[in-house]
């Protein structure tokens, strides 16, 4: 099939080795969710028997549906704050040049850079100096502005795309700016905003580290999670609830891919 | 289609948002704040503002009767980290694990980025691009989680190697394990950028290479390496700083002493409430990222060459 004998061997090793590490990728989460259907309340494995038993006792746990109720409230928020901030970011740095915009771009983007722990110890810290009790609505604002970068990314990554020609088509056509901005723009970028509003619920709903400095008294799913394996409490339920984040921040996620293409665009 | 509907709509007629939206073209710096002032006050006040302040927050202190916060300038808490030697065990542990969890990913993600850039056509690429996807958002916790299971003493990998005759396994909660874990969660990050520098590569350059004699390594070391170099920098300031941050790998897959920073810092605020030594802890990460992301961009300018 080539002309190269070496090249065609060199990418069999190369296939080979890849999918060694697809294996790799794709093992820990399949085994995970296998765990959640195991009818015994300790994790051995081989998996001794199966059963729906702790599937019906992990959602009938009030904790466990408590949790997720105030998970499900901060990720819509944060999403529904993120997603406006982060396209007027985006509009403002696609269409503006400005004294300063380099370093707009670049303090938009920082909190993908740095790590988790200075954000949520910034916000803590801040909270606390401020007098502000750490309540749901830290929670949200943290969450909010952790989501922001992602959703700028995203939609910034769209406008870039877009042929400048469109809007001034529409602008000599005689519409004006709201016009061309409801009836050209917004259809044009509507599948990119669409996406990041869902990685970015997808992004809140998971987060642990700067959840855990802003949260208070609060009790999010992760958190749950995270205190049940330390203290070693309701395993089976874990792995029951674990599979189910699984699927629900990867419904987001993979509708994303149908829409746009976009999820790769971290 | 929406061009379309673009052209076939009427021109709007005079009305107040008409009048309102020519204001607006006139004046792009009313344009221009109206758009750009709520996300930046927004950043200003809850991302830059505590930045500020958990900088200014570590020259603080606390009052050790009260526990009440003393504004101040004060070494205090910077001496204290420097002489303390647990501190420099835990930030080198910290620091030394996410280098070599940015190398581990590099050799692990380069297969099968080139797989997706150089040698899948799209079908293919768009099944791998899934393939990595599906990890890359699955939960993390699910994820930790995961290996804990994997790695514990009634786990798979203790099964696998009891059947195999090879005895137990020697990483559970070490250091190698939180290694592992930390090389398995953010394997996606590298693989992604990887590909996308790869992509962009001109195929004939490598069959250029071929035609010049260069043997598979050669190429490999001289063309197809110094191309992928942007994408394993942007991928390494992702696994480094999400290694650096993180406290929650350590706390479940990690062994008795296997702190990283992030867990003296939370046990500083959780636990001991001292928030202005917790403070100057995270500015350990933050100056490591500073410095990091310098070189990366010096290593950037010098790979665009």
């Amino acid at each position: 099939m080539n002309q190269y004998p070496a090249v065609f061997w060199g990418r069999l090793g190369v296939i080979a080795a890849s999918l060694v590490v697809l294996v790799f990728l794709m093992g820990p989460i399949i085994l995970v969710m296998t765990y959640a259907f195991s009818a015994s309340n300790v994790q051995t494995f081989p998996i001794q028997g199966w059963s729906l038993h702790w599937l019906h006792q992990a959602l009938a746990d009030p904790q466990v549906r408590e949790s997720a109720g105030i998970s499900v409230q901060v990720a819509c928020l944060a999403t529904l704050i993120a997603t406006l901030l982060g396209c007027l970011a985006a509009f403002t740095i696609h269409s503006f040049n400005f004294f300063g915009k380099d370093s707009a771009v670049f303090f938009l983007t920082l909190p993908i850079a740095l790590p988790g722990i200075i954000t949520g110890m910034a916000m803590s810290s801040f909270f606390a100096f401020m007098g502000i009790h750490l309540s749901f609505w830290t929670l949200v604002i943290a969450h909010a502005t952790f989501c922001t970068p992602i959703v700028y990314n995203t939609v910034v990554g769209r406008l870039a795309r877009l042929p400048k020609s469109f809007t001034e088509a529409s602008a000599d056509l005689g519409a004006d700016g709201f016009y061309t901005f409801a009836r050209v723009t917004l259809p044009l970028v509507g599948s990119a905003i669409t996406a990041a509003a869902l990685l970015a619920f997808a992004l809140s709903f998971d987060e642990v580290i700067v959840t855990t400095f802003t949260a208070g008294t609060q009790t999010t799913l992760p958190l749950w999670i995270l205190g049940s394996i330390r203290l070693g409490q309701s395993l089976p339920e874990v792995n029951v609830v674990v599979s189910a984040v699984i699927i629900f921040t990867l419904i987001p996620v993979l509708l994303v891919q149908r829409l746009s293409g976009d999820a790769g665009r971290v | 289609m929406t061009q379309a509907a673009a052209l076939s709509a009427p021109k709007p007629a005079a009305s107040p948002l008409r009048r309102l939206s020519t204001l607006l073209w006139r004046l792009p710096g009313l344009r221009l704040g109206l758009l750009g002032l709520p996300p930046s006050i927004w950043f200003l006040l809850f991302y830059l503002i505590p930045l500020a302040v958990l900088i200014i927050a570590a020259f603080w202190s606390v009052d050790s009767l009260t526990g009440a916060l003393q504004p101040g300038f004060s070494l205090h808490n910077f001496k204290s980290l420097i002489e303390t030697r647990i501190y420099h065990t835990v930030i080198f542990r910290t620091i030394g694990i996410a280098a070599a969890v940015t190398v581990f990913d590099i050799l692990l993600a380069f297969p099968i980025a080139y797989w997706m850039g150089v040698i899948a056509g799209p079908k293919a690429r768009a099944v791998l691009g899934v393939c990595v996807l599906i990890p890359l958002w699955s939960s993390y916790l699910a994820r930790v989680y995961a290996w804990r299971l994997i790695l514990s003493h009634d786990g798979i990998l203790n099964w696998l190697m009891h059947s195999l005759g090879l005895g137990e396994n020697a990483i559970g909660y070490s250091n190698w394990a939180m290694t592992l874990t930390f090389t398995y969660l953010w394997l996606p990050f590298m693989i992604l950028p990887i590909a996308t520098a790869l992509e962009r590569v001109p195929r004939n350059l490598l069959e250029a290479s071929a035609d010049l004699g260069g043997h598979g390594f050669t190429t490999l070391r001289r063309v197809v390496l110094p191309l992928a170099a942007p994408g394993m920098i942007a991928g390494s300031i992702f696994t480094f700083s999400l290694t650096l941050g993180d406290y929650v790998t350590p706390i479940l897959v990690g062994g008795p002493s296997s702190d990283f920073i992030g867990n003296v810092i939370y046990k500083t605020v959780g636990v001991a409430n001292d928030i202005p030594f917790a403070a100057a802890l995270a500015v350990v990460p933050l100056v490591v990222m500073g410095l990091y992301l310098w070189a990366t961009r010096a290593l950037d300018k010098e790979a665009s060459i």
